[in-house]
């Protein structure tokens, strides 16, 4: 398969070369909007800069102007005041169509061809630019398979798929041409929330793959914490709230109105921003059936514990044996079950569910391969938020205002 | 209104129904279809006037569909336009077909013009509204996604709209082509054309059943065969509507 980093040499719009890569830096200079016969702006002076390659999360009340703000990237709506860039290049230089054609454009409603088959409808854009047969051939196969559909959707028709799969058409359609800009409108607003947690996901993944500045609206604060690099809080009127790295937001909302909107649970919510491999794990006093139990015991009380971790000849965890038990040799015999593991890819959020409903102050931490990686406990987490508040603030003075 | 409808009257050569010219005791006795007959008189009398009845009607349908279609591309872009036109095209439709043919008469005569003016008019009500509405009832959202991704307005329109108005423009199209052809008998009544013609030979003679039954026959099965037509041309042509959610 061709890799979709390489495919840029032959992208749509000339600004694709001008940032080394596929994806451009967005930058709202005081843009206002004003809908015609209305007193109240719909977006208000609002500066921001987004960088090449980021997720950007616009979130706000409904009427704020998230849409509003979006579609002025793409010129589906007019502006007067300000001026938006897009890797230095004011988007109303441009020839409309041109612009339009190097920015993927995704919306709930999906808006599939519904005459088309899903094929011809991802090959929109690649036709208005000429693309020859074959290329555009190799690129639906291409895309499909990115945005996992087999390939014998490609001759259906919109109607005969589900709403999860029309999205993912929807969204292979605007990364037909490897726009560098991405302008998603609530594209997964509509789906239940397994489908929209699965395709959260592998748009994620997929960012990984394809570096693209997206700009996403949601109303959904989890979606925005759970993909963004930075959120956009816009409050009623079109006027910036705040504009943050997610755990920022979560941990310093500058406000009772970003505080309300972010939610009450916002210290939980940054708890699944993290992973328990993120954590300095604490060290497990461990034995293997047969060692000498007083010289275990002993290891065992130097880090104040009750309990040490049985584990295999291979470092698998096996059990636990009370402290007081370990008289001779340690026996297998004497160990209690450890229950479920936390895992270094476990976001602490589930770790402390997990270590709440086992009703211990500890969670056993296994790696990859199953063997014994350390110790987590409620204390290590709670020291884990506090420490990176205080990054947080770090990060804040450090910033330059724009 | 009798002396019209001698003009009409160069039919198939038949015997008065007193006579045995033919030798045939079912023409003589009027009977209710003589086969033999039909079959005699069908390549010199049924035969050119199905054609001329069927180029009468594509004729009909199609300078009713280009004006038709051009005032609802019109109407689509400016609003305005189709409250005039729907007005203007209802009023046509409303006018008996008969008085339609006789009043034109006296105004372009006796000739194919006076057959096809009414014939024209009465398809553009529906071939009009069937295509603005076809054409506004593209979802929005389908449009806005054309416009993000950079089709000019008239590729909307082309690539876009129009295809999607399609099932829609077929449906008028559909029931244009069967009024037309029902239509189009009684333009015979103002030019000798189409089946029209044997038809009011037929009522000119005393009402002989078997030609009024054999024209009239084929001007019912050829109204059946384009809605057919239409209903063939819809599938084959907008294969995705089928799927199209309810
Ligand atoms: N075409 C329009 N003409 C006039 N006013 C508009 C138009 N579109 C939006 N507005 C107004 O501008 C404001 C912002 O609307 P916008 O659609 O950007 O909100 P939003 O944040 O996307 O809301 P939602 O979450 O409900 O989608 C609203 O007050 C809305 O009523
Ligand atoms: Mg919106």
């Amino acid at each position: 398969m061709t890799s979709l980093d390489t495919a840029h040499d032959e992208g749509p719009s000339a600004r694709s070369g001008a940032s080394g890569g596929t994806a451009a830096e967005i930058v709202f200079d005081s843009v206002t909007k004003r809908y015609a016969g209305q007193e109240q702006p719909a977006v208000d002076n609002l500066s921001l800069t987004i960088g090449a390659g980021e997720i950007c999360m616009l979130v706000g009340p409904s009427g704020a102007g998230k849409t509003t703000a979006l579609k002025l990237i793409n010129r589906l709506i007019d502006f007067e005041e300000g001026d938006i860039t897009i890797d230095g290049r004011g988007v109303r230089g441009e020839n409309v169509t041109a612009l339009r054609r190097g920015i993927g454009y995704v919306i709930q409603q999906t808006g599939l061809f519904p005459h088309m088959t899903i094929a011809a409808n991802i090959a929109t854009v690649p036709r208005l630019l000429r693309w020859d047969k074959q290329r555009i051939r190799a690129r639906i196969d291409e895309l499909l398979e990115l945005v996992g559909l087999e390939p014998e959707y490609a001759k259906r028709y919109p109607a005969q798929l589900s709403g999860g799969q029309r999205q993912r058409v929807g969204l292979a359609r605007a990364l037909a041409a490897d726009p560098p800009v991405m302008l998603m409108d609530e594209p997964f607003g509509a789906l239940d929330p397994i489908t929209r947690g699965r395709l959260q996901e592998e748009f994620l993944r997929l960012h990984a793959r394809v570096s693209k500045t997206v700009v996403f609206v949601t109303h959904d604060i989890d979606e925005a914490i759970k993909m963004g690099d930075r959120v956009c809080v816009l409050r009623q009127g079109g006027r910036l709230a705040q504009y943050d790295p997610p755990d920022v937001l979560l941990a310093r909302p500058v406000d009772e109105f970003v505080a309300d909107f972010v939610g009450a649970d916002r210290g939980l919510k940054r708890l699944s921003l993290r992973r328990v491999g993120d954590l300095h794990l604490l060290p497990a006093p461990s034995a293997r059936a047969g060692e000498d139990g007083t010289a275990a015991r002993a290891r065992v009380a130097e880090v104040g514990y009750e309990t040490l971790i049985l584990v295999d000849d291979d470092g698998r965890p096996q059990g636990m044996i009370g402290r007081d038990s370990l008289n001779g040799p340690v026996n297998a015999s004497d160990a209690r079950s450890i229950g479920v593991f936390g895992r270094l890819d476990m976001p602490l959020r589930d770790a402390l569910s997990v270590m709440l409903s086992q009703a211990g102050s500890h969670l056993v931490v296994v790696d990859d391969d199953g063997r014994l990686a350390g110790l987590v406990s409620a204390d290590l987490i709670s020291a884990e938020l506090a420490g990176t508040d205080a990054s947080a603030r770090a990060f804040d003075a450090d910033e330059v205002p724009t | 209104m009798i002396g019209i409808l001698a003009q009409g009257g160069s039919g198939p050569v038949i015997p008065d129904f007193g006579g045995g010219g033919a030798g045939n005791s079912c023409v003589r006795d009027n009977g209710f279809f003589c086969w033999n007959w039909f079959q005699q008189n069908w390549s010199d009398t049924f035969q050119p006037r199905l054609i001329e009845h069927i180029e009468l009607t594509v004729v009909a349908l199609a300078i009713g569909f280009v004006i038709s279609f051009a005032a609802a591309l019109f109407a689509y872009r400016y609003k305005w336009f189709d409250f005039p036109f729907t007005t203007f095209s209802a009023f046509l439709y409303t006018i008996p077909s008969l008085a339609l043919f006789q009043v034109l008469v006296g105004i372009t005569g006796l000739t194919l013009a006076t057959a096809l003016i009414p014939l024209v008019t009465y398809t553009l009500l529906i071939l009009f509204r069937n295509t603005l509405i076809g054409l506004q009832e593209v979802p929005d959202e389908v449009r806005e996604a054309a416009r993000g991704m950079g089709l000019t307005r008239r590729q909307i329109l082309w690539r876009v709209e129009l295809p999607l108005a399609l099932p829609a423009i077929l449906a008028g199209l559909q029931i244009a082509a069967v009024t037309v052809v029902s239509l189009a008998t009684v333009a015979a009544f103002v030019y000798d054309h189409g089946l029209g013609s044997p038809i009011f030979d037929a009522i000119n003679r005393g009402t002989f059943k078997t030609e009024l039954i054999g024209a009239g026959g084929l001007a019912i099965l050829l109204g059946i065969a384009s809605y057919a037509f239409f209903a063939v041309i819809q599938r084959v042509a907008t294969p995705w509507a089928r799927y199209r959610r309810a």
